[in-house]
This record gives C-alpha cells, sequence and structure tokens, in this order.
C-alpha cells in the first residue's frame, strides 16, 4: 500500500517536473490533478461507506480513518519515531557498506566474482524469513534485528547500482585521462566518481523506500512493540480497523518522508540537473 | 578503473631514460616514427593494423593522415598519443619515447567526441588538464579566459556541455587541448561529427590557431578537401594492413594563404585531385569510405 501510493506519487512529479518547466500552466495542473484524484477518491470511498452501506468493518470511512489518526496522534507520531529510526540507521548502514563494497568490486575483479553470489542471494532473502530469526537471535527488546533488515534491504541496491556507475566511464574519458597521464587517484575523482555519482544516487533513493518497508514488516514478527509495524497488526488484531488504517496513513507519511529526503540529498550533491532544467525553460 | 602505466613507478621501455629528460635540440622534429607495425591480438587471431610505417613531422608542421575506414590512421595517432604501443618499431616525439612525452605533457589531443566531462562547466573542463597538473588556480583563470576568447566561447564559460551544440563542443575540446600550449596537436577527426558549413568554419578557426601558437599538427581525417584545405602534407594510407600509399606536398600557390577563398580556387581543386588519385592509386573513381565532398 504504501508502495503503490509512494510510487504513484513519485511518477506524477516526475512527469510533471520536467513539464512544469515548460509552462505555468502544467505546474498549475501538475499540484492541482493529484489532489483532485485524491479528492475524487476520498469521496467516492466516503460515499460507498456511508450512504451504500459498505460495512465499517470490512472498510472503513476516511472519516473515521482521519478521527482516529487525530485520537491517537501521539501514539503515531512516537511509532514513527522508533520505525523511522530503524528504518534510517538500516539505511545509513546498508549505503555505507553498498558503497563500500561496491568501490572494492570495482577495483579488483576478485571480490567481484566473490561477491555477486552472495548479493544475490542477499538481493532475494525474504523479510519474513530473516525477521524471526534475527529476533531470537538479538533477544525480543532489541531494535538491531530491524535495523539489520533494513540495512540489508538497502544494502543491495546501492551495491548494484554504485558497481554499475563505477563502470560507466566511457574510452574516450579514460584516453583523455591517460593522456593527460593522471594518477589513479585524481582519475577516480575527475572520472569514475562523478560519473557513478548518479548511480549512487539512484540506489540511494531506491534503497531509502525498501528501508522503511522492511524496516515496517520487521515489526510483524516479534521483537518490542511500538513501531507503527507492530501497531498495525495490534489494531488489526483487535478489529480497530480504522485505527489500523490511521497507522497505515502513517507508514505512507514516513515513506514518502524518507523518498523525499533522498531526493533532497541528491539535489544538494548534485545541483546540476535543478540548474539545468531552469536554464531549459527560460530559453 | 587504474592505468598501471600512468603509476610513476612503472620505467620507460627500453630506450628510454636520461637522454630523455634533456630538451630537445633545435631542429628535433616533433615526431618521428620508423618502422612501425601494429598487430591487434583479437578473439579472431592476430589483426595486422599498421604495417612498416615510417614518417617524420617536423616541428610547426601541419599533417593529415586520411584513408578509408579502417586504414589504421586513428591507431597510428594513439601510437604517437602512447594510448596504444607498437608492436615493433619506433615512435619518438619531440626525440624521445612516445611515453615519456605524454609524462611531460609534450602534446595536447582531440577525438572525434569532444570528451568533455558533462558535470564541469565549460571553464572547468578547460581548466582540467592544467588542474591535473597542478597549475596554480589564478593562473589556470587566466589561461582559461584566454582560450575561451581564443575559440570565440568566452561568454559561455558558465554553460555546462550539454548546453552547446555540437560544434562549440569540440571548439570547447580543442580549448582543453591547447591548454597547456603544447607543440603539438593531436587531433582524431575532431570536426567528423559536424555539418559541412559548421566544419569548414572550424577548420578555418583551427588555422589560425595554430598560426597563433606555432604547434605542429597530426590531423586525422577522412575528408579529401580538409586534408587539403589544413594541412602542408597530406599522408594517403591503405588499408588492411595500414600502409602509407604516398605522402602528398600541399602545392597551393605562392602566397597558399588558407582563407575561404582558397576551396574556390584552382590550386586547391588540383590537390584534391592529387589526393583522390593518391588514395585510388589511379585517377579518380569512388573510394569507400573517404569523403569526396
Amino acid at each position: 500500500m504504501a508502495t503503490a501510493t509512494g510510487t504513484a506519487a513519485i511518477t506524477a512529479a516526475r512527469v510533471g517536473g520536467t513539464a512544469a518547466a515548460r509552462s505555468r500552466r502544467e505546474a498549475v495542473l501538475r499540484v492541482v490533478a493529484p489532489i483532485a484524484v485524491g479528492l475524487i477518491v476520498l469521496g467516492a470511498w466516503q460515499f460507498l461507506v456511508s450512504v451504500v452501506g459498505v460495512s465499517d468493518y470490512l472498510l472503513p470511512s476516511p472519516q473515521s480513518i482521519a478521527e482516529e489518526f487525530v485520537a491517537y496522534w501521539p501514539s503515531i507520531l512516537s511509532a514513527a519515531v522508533i520505525t523511522g529510526t530503524n528504518a534510517f540507521v538500516g539505511l545509513v548502514v546498508g549505503t555505507v557498506l553498498g558503497l563500500a563494497l561496491a568501490a572494492l568490486a570495482a577495483r579488483w575483479r576478485a571480490i567481484d566474482r566473490m561477491s555477486a553470489p552472495v548479493v544475490a542471494a542477499l538481493a532475494v532473502v525474504p523479510i519474513v524469513a530473516l525477521a524471526p530469526v534475527l529476533n531470537s537471535m538479538f533477544g525480543a527488546d532489541s531494535q538491531f534485528g530491524r535495523q539489520a533488515i533494513a540495512a540489508l534491504a538497502s544494502f543491495v541496491p546501492v551495491f548494484l547500482n554504485t558497481l554499475r556507475g563505477f563502470r560507466q566511464t566511457t574510452p574516450v574519458h579514460r584516453d583523455l585521462m591517460k593522456a593527460y597521464a593522471a594518477t589513479s587517484g585524481q582519475v577516480l575523482r575527475t572520472i569514475t566518481l562523478p560519473t557513478a555519482r548518479p548511480f549512487m544516487l539512484t540506489g540511494i533513493r531506491i534503497a531509502s523506500s525498501l528501508a522503511v518497508i522492511s524496516a515496517l514488516v520487521a515489526e510483524y514478527f516479534g521483537g518490542p512493540r511500538g513501531g507503527l509495524g507492530s501497531l498495525i497488526s495490534t489494531s488489526a488484531a483487535s478489529s480497530a480497523y480504522a485505527r489500523a488504517w490511521a497507522y497505515v496513513v502513517a507508514s505512507i507519511a514516513l515513506g514518502l518522508l524518507f523518498y523525499l529526503a533522498t531526493l533532497a540529498l541528491e539535489r544538494l550533491v548534485q545541483p546540476r540537473t535543478t540548474r539545468q532544467r531552469t536554464t531549459e525553460g527560460s530559453t | 578503473m587504474t592505468d598501471p602505466t600512468t603509476a610513476p613507478a612503472v620505467a620507460a621501455p627500453a630506450g628510454g631514460g636520461a637522454p630523455d629528460a634533456v630538451a630537445a635540440p633545435p631542429g628535433t622534429p616533433a615526431v618521428e616514427i620508423r618502422g612501425v607495425d601494429k598487430t591487434f591480438d583479437t578473439r579472431s587471431g592476430l589483426v595486422p593494423a599498421l604495417d612498416g610505417i615510417d614518417l617524420t613531422v617536423a616541428e610547426g608542421e601541419f599533417v593529415s593522415l586520411i584513408g578509408p575506414s579502417g586504414c589504421g590512421k586513428s591507431t597510428l595517432m594513439r601510437l604517437i598519443a602512447d594510448l596504444d604501443e607498437p608492436t615493433s618499431g619506433e615512435v619518438r616525439v619531440f626525440g624521445k619515447t612516445a611515453r615519456q612525452a605524454r609524462r611531460d605533457q609534450d602534446y595536447g589531443i582531440a577525438f572525434q567526441q569532444a570528451g568533455l566531462l558533462p558535470w564541469r562547466t565549460v571553464a572547468a573542463n578547460v581548466a582540467l588538464p592544467l588542474e591535473l597538473h597542478g597549475v596554480a588556480s589564478a593562473s589556470r583563470r587566466d589561461r582559461v579566459a584566454e582560450l575561451l576568447e581564443m575559440v570565440g566561447l568566452a561568454d559561455f564559460a558558465d554553460r555546462y556541455p550539454d548546453q552547446l551544440s555540437g560544434g562549440m563542443q569540440q571548439r570547447v575540446a580543442i580549448a582543453r587541448a591547447l591548454a597547456e600550449r603544447p607543440r603539438l596537436l593531436l587531433m582524431d577527426e575532431p570536426f567528423g561529427a559536424l555539418d559541412e558549413m559548421t566544419r569548414e568554419k572550424m577548420q578555418a578557426e583551427l588555422v589560425r590557431i595554430c598560426a597563433e601558437t606555432g604547434a605542429a599538427v597530426v590531423f586525422v581525417t577522412h575528408s579529401i578537401p580538409e586534408a587539403v584545405f589544413l594541412s602542408d602534407r597530406v599522408v594517403v594510407m591503405s588499408p588492411r594492413p595500414g600502409r602509407i600509399q604516398q605522402v602528398v606536398s600541399m602545392q597551393l600557390g605562392a602566397d597558399a594563404s588558407r582563407t575561404e577563398a582558397l576551396r574556390e580556387e584552382r590550386a586547391f581543386f588540383e590537390m584534391v585531385t592529387v589526393v583522390r588519385e593518391a588514395l585510388h592509386g589511379a585517377p579518380a573513381g569512388g573510394a569507400r569510405g573517404v569523403e569526396t565532398r
């Protein structure tokens, strides 16, 4: 749910991004269109529940979800902080490991060969399988298992994208560096890293959503209570569906927050993209 | 990612060493190629690319390498640049081994692709070689301004490569090649991807720049008029394996000023015909892989 909505919003934002630069009218449309769609969906939803009479157990109305959201705001906030912290720790650790190992694999072919099957295995590890194991390994009161899962989930896309980025240097740039008799350190700084940068950032952006999802899902399988995932399952188990939905809404918000944060990081590290867009718009 | 040959610890090949460190005496040719063969070891076996090449380029001389695709003209240029090594024979640049000349940055180079770094501004791209070789930032700035002025891109210093046309990008690449005032310029079809009009404009600019800098040029092309317009001598090559078929000295009349008017002069057309015939080894016809426009 969280991903589906997140991706939709992302696509809308990206498609709109280029259009917005072209004309002001499209920029307005970009904001208005998704809001309109959202309102229509919510309206239809509310209509189904309150007029058509779909059972509140089956589908709580947006209104009741909003009420629960307000009523449980302190709990939602603390839950989001717990899950968010786990996801953030996992994302940072996974990213650092991914970048470091990709650098090593790009440098030494042997490491690449050795790591390839391990990474392939990591890529397919299901959270469902790992979460109970880690929870019993590190005790029921430790967040470590969840952070480890988030780190694992983040590691894979960062590693794969970064490694690919390190291999994108073009022959003409390599020739040029050789002609300049550049040292390997200079080649790394002037060609390899800047070429790989957009790939690294893409990896981190993908990892950011994955980190939130895995930190959340890992909470379903034991460990300390209090995170968004455990509260969703608790609420659903006690038939408080509207409250469960309120936590789901909070999870979506958390995922989007992570995504936007990495997008901001991208802008920060690579301001070129924004500048290019504005220049194109003005000419 | 890393290239072992760029590591300073690697010793120069036999024949290099102490004598190379000494500045070349006046009159030393810019490029001296003796008995060079180049064979590529490919999956389908050994492919001879160059066979028995002898060529000397004097200081300040403009020499074009022309020939159909696959005649090894680019390979020859890469040997001079020490981007590849000859299988046998010797390449000397200003009296040094090609490797030593590359280490000493004795040449500037431009490729068919401009090869600009897209994440750097025009100015930063031109500054790249200066930056790599530790030129102080103040003198770097001055030199970049001077170079951009020379190629007519002073107003575009802060633009990024993708905001420039192909011709402008190529001019940036040429400015970059000239950054360290090389006495030898190696150019591998630098105008190959440009349209005819831009190309002629760029050729005229190159002539002007060469006159200003006095650099020797080895210019790879597959356009006969381009070679004739630019060169003092045109080296005509034949393919598989690449050999020098003929070296044609350009005789474009007494004053021989390379202006736009030259393109319409009789002497120009005569030289075009001479080169074309040399390419075919017989009176005109259509050589494949060579532009005769």
